[in-house]
């Protein structure tokens, strides 16, 4: 009953979303005045869409609760024995429960902007909320006609087959509802931009508006794949944090046109310039947001992530990227044109820099784009088969991220309109004084390799650009310490948020380089023997057998020692799900916050010796904590007032003088 | 202007040839005619890439180029192998590697540095587990990996008398691989 109950809301949300898309485009086609009254209907729809798409979800989420395994996605994804959170999330860990989170957050997005978007003009709201219910509706078709989560099995099995035990883990659980946060994130700001092509009409206010959700969509995605990353460290048990993986690339190409977006957006708001542009980034981003969907679900590009893939869904998909994104783009050749260049700016300011922000994370994109899809159209033209893997992105990636680190230590230091570069990089004589120091103490004492001392040395140029912006503007040291203080509480959030948000990733890009560093060591050991490691004795004390509600496994026993003294004891696992046909890898870490000392046990031969390795990674934890403290600089730049209340009227927005004095 | 409204359909026109790209590798995926999963090399059939590797210092071995590689290689099929002491499947193909540089198959080593990550264990490891090279170059950069196209480390090229590559292998050589594929192999080529 639950399961059909769960159908049945999935069609009323459709028929729901039909008739807002109809209802909103219509309305603000009429007219402010003529349409006023089928776009009050809009928001209304656009909550009750949400109401049912929730209820679905809630119905898929009962039906996983209570193993009901006449529901096909349940047998073939959950198992009785599952602990009960596992049970929960598996309604998400397979590609039809996924697909109906993604809707429902896409639903909840669109009422969010239905009920918080009463200061919004009514012809954009309407808009906006009708490009958004467009895209609703071509996701809940997709779902009712290629992959209904409630499809009934008969005989009903007795039991289920299990969820990917890689993907039985809490970071995993959660990390794709923050990687949909952030997709359907940057389906808002895409909605935003055609509803603006639409209006024909770009202005200050708009970039206002877009600023949020695009910062929204960020910190989500953030978080999102730092989560993702960080499962991949402790699960995968390889020790490395970031592969390349095609389906990492997928969510990181969103990640850099949201980031380029979320910067741009603020010279459209200060500025007024950057409109056209910054339209196409929104309509990017969100398109490639749909690209990694399809490139996983329809199984062309093959990886760590599990999804039934079917070439059958694949054609739908394709056809639902490519009327959204078709679409999108025509109406940009079509109308954006007509939005006019505005405001004449200097190379050297803070929009110029920007700029450069801009084009080198563009470039990022499409360096990873290329990366990701040339094997398949080298593939399908020549038919030659070439594998792209880290080499490359290494190799062609590491000079954009460091030119792009050094510029992002001084362009905040940039005022708007013309800087004087000398007069900002002489307020970072300090800084630059400092990390020269910290080179030639480096290569006098700690190593030689090149990459990880100028990841070295940008993090800390950058960390230094950091808190120089921040001292600056408190005045800190030129000022009694009261004032400084009162200057601090009075920086407005969004400042506050930048510079947090900057630091953490001189944090994140430490923990990268301190990663180049870290020495690893694999060794057959027999019970009581010791090895050593970056100056730790490791003694092997042998395997013991194990066994979890749905696994069994071995676990080993390490013991670190420093000296004579028992520092600690790491236990790493290999686990076996019978039900699911295979085994995992439980790395056991110990982490001292500035290094982690990483244990992972392999087979173990004939003769007793098993298979250890170890690995001493540096600041390896800097790299989630940098990832964590960048998605709450970004929640801290959203709480800022301005993006709060006082969203201005267009008329306030028509002097925007009055507003850049930051 | 017009060259400005041009300008403005070039994202329409690169998405029209991506979805037809798109569309014929699903339409071949369902006859069955593309498989974006296979993985064999681009090389197979061709000469092996040029390249002029230096020496791993501390090894006592000598660096190679793409020369001596054929030098070698007028007596009977060679193999190059991708290692690093870090790979734990490179360990796994240890004894294999031994064994057939006992049996006289020259196995030149390539030490894998890709991505400015050192590997200063590599003579350490090699005086442990024992050293199956005639000779060892060392690819700082990972240069030489991309123009073979490795995958990652261990992978396994066999050269045949021409300089042609005949054969790779993208993970470890194990028994049975060894047996059902490489020994073959070195039989035919040979």
């Amino acid at each position: 009953m639950v399961p059909e109950l769960g159908h049945y809301a999935l069609v009323l949300a459709l028929l729901l979303a039909c008739v807002q898309a109809g209802v909103t485009l219509v309305g603000a086609r009429a007219g402010e005045a003529r349409g006023a009254l089928l776009m009050a209907a809009g928001p209304s729809t656009a909550i009750a869409q949400a109401g049912f798409v929730a209820l679905a979800f809630g119905c898929l989420m009962w039906s996983y609760a209570v193993s009901d395994f006449s529901v096909a996605n349940v047998a073939q994804n959950s198992h009785s024995l599952k602990p009960m959170l596992y049970k929960l999330t598996g309604a998400w860990g397979n590609h039809e429960g996924s697909m109906v989170l993604w809707v429902l957050i896409l639903a909840l997005c669109g009422a969010l902007v239905a009920l918080f978007g009463g200061n919004l003009p009514a012809t954009l709201r309407a808009r906006v909320l009708g490009v958004l219910a467009l895209v609703s509706v071509g996701f809940l078709l997709f779902i009712l006609l290629t992959s209904n989560p409630f499809m009934r099995l008969w005989p009903i099995p007795e039991d289920g087959r299990d969820l990917n035990p890689l993907l039985q883990d809490p970071g995993l659980a959660f990390h794709p509802p923050f990687l949909y946060l952030g997709y359907v994130g940057t389906a808002v700001a895409f909605a935003f931009a055609c509803a603006a092509l639409l209006e024909g009409r770009v202005d200050a206010a708009w970039g206002r508006w877009v600023r949020p959700w695009t910062l929204f969509a960020w910190s989500a995605l953030t978080v999102g794949i730092g989560l993702g990353s960080w499962w991949a460290y402790y699960e995968l048990g390889w020790g490395g944090f970031w592969f390349w993986d095609p389906v990492e690339n997928a969510s990181l190409m969103p990640w850099f046109l949201a980031t380029a977006l979320l910067h741009s957006a603020i010279v459209v708001e200060k500025r007024e310039a950057l409109k056209v542009w910054t339209i196409l980034l929104a309509i990017l981003a969100f398109s490639l947001s749909l690209l990694g969907t399809f490139l996983v679900r329809s199984g062309i590009l093959n990886s760590v992530h599990a999804f039934a893939n079917d070439p059958d869904r694949g054609v739908f998909i394709l056809a639902l990227l490519f009327v959204t994104v078709g679409g999108s783009l025509a109406l940009f050749a079509w109308r954006a044109p007509a939005l006019a260049p505005q405001g004449v700016f200097a190379p050297v300011s803070r929009e110029g820099g920007l700029i450069l922000n801009n084009l080198l994370l563009a470039t990022l994109c499409a360096v990873v784009l290329v990366g990701t899809l040339y094997p398949l159209f080298a593939d399908l033209v020549w038919g030659a088969k070439i594998t792209v893997g880290p080499p490359f992105f290494n190799a062609a990636t590491f000079p954009l991220f460091f030119a792009l680190l050094v510029a992002m230590g001084v362009g905040p230091l940039l005022p708007w309109k013309r800087a004087d570069l000398w007069a900002a990089l002489s307020r970072l004589k300090l800084a630059a004084a400092v990390v020269a120091a910290l080179v030639v103490v480096y290569l006098a004492a700690v190593d030689r390799t090149l990459l990880p001392l100028l990841g070295f040395a940008c993090a800390l140029w950058l960390l230094l650009g950091a808190v120089t912006d921040f001292a600056d503007r408190v005045r800190l040291g030129s000022a009694p310490l009261a004032e400084s203080w009162r200057r601090a509480r009075g920086l407005p959030r969004g400042v506050v948020g930048g510079i947090l948000a900057h630091a953490a990733v001189a944090i994140t890009v430490a923990g990268i380089a301190g990663k180049g560093l870290a020495p690893e060591r694999i060794t057959l050991l027999q019970p009581g023997e010791t090895t050593t490691l970056a100056g730790y004795v490791v003694r092997f004390d042998g395997t013991r057998p194990l066994a979890g509600p749905n696994w069994t496994g071995v676990e080993g026993r390490l013991v670190v020692l420093r000296g004579d003294r028992e520092l600690a004891v790491l236990a790493p696992q290999r686990r076996h799900y019978p039900v699911a046909r295979m085994g995992t890898t439980e790395a056991a870490i110990r982490t001292s916050g500035l290094a982690d000392l990483y244990a992972v046990i392999g087979e173990t031969t004939e003769n007793g010796a098993t298979v250890v390795r170890l690995h001493y990674n540096p600041l390896a934890p800097w790299i989630w904590a940098g990832t964590v403290l960048m998605g709450l600089g970004g929640l801290i730049s959203l709480s800022d007032r301005r993006l709060r209340v006082g969203v201005p009227s267009r008329r306030r927005a028509a002097a925007p003088a009055a507003v850049a004095a930051e | 202007m017009t060259s400005r409204r041009l300008l403005f359909l070039l994202p329409v026109g690169l998405l029209a040839a991506a979805g037809a790209g798109f569309y014929a590798m699903l339409a071949g995926m369902q006859r069955g005619s593309f498989n974006p999963r296979g993985v064999p090399s681009a090389l197979i059939g061709r000469p092996a890439p040029s390249f002029s590797l230096p020496p791993l210092e501390g090894s006592g071995k000598l660096g190679f180029a793409l020369e001596d590689l054929h030098e070698a290689a007028r007596q009977g099929p060679v193999l190059v192998n991708f290692f690093a002491s870090w790979c734990v499947p490179c360990l796994v193909e240890h004894p294999n590697l031994m064994r057939l540089a006992a049996e006289g198959v020259p196995v030149f080593g390539i030490n894998y540095r890709a991505g400015g990550r050192d590997d200063p264990g590599a003579v350490a490891w090699l005086r442990r587990h024992g050293d199956p090279y005639r000779r060892i170059g060392v690819d700082l950069g990972g240069r030489v990996a991309i123009d073979f196209g490795t995958y990652g480390v261990p992978e396994t090229f066999l050269v045949d008398r021409e300089g042609i590559i005949r054969w790779r292998m993208a993970g470890p050589i194990t028994d049975t691989v060894l047996a059902e594929d490489l020994r073959p192999l070195l039989r035919r080529y040979r």
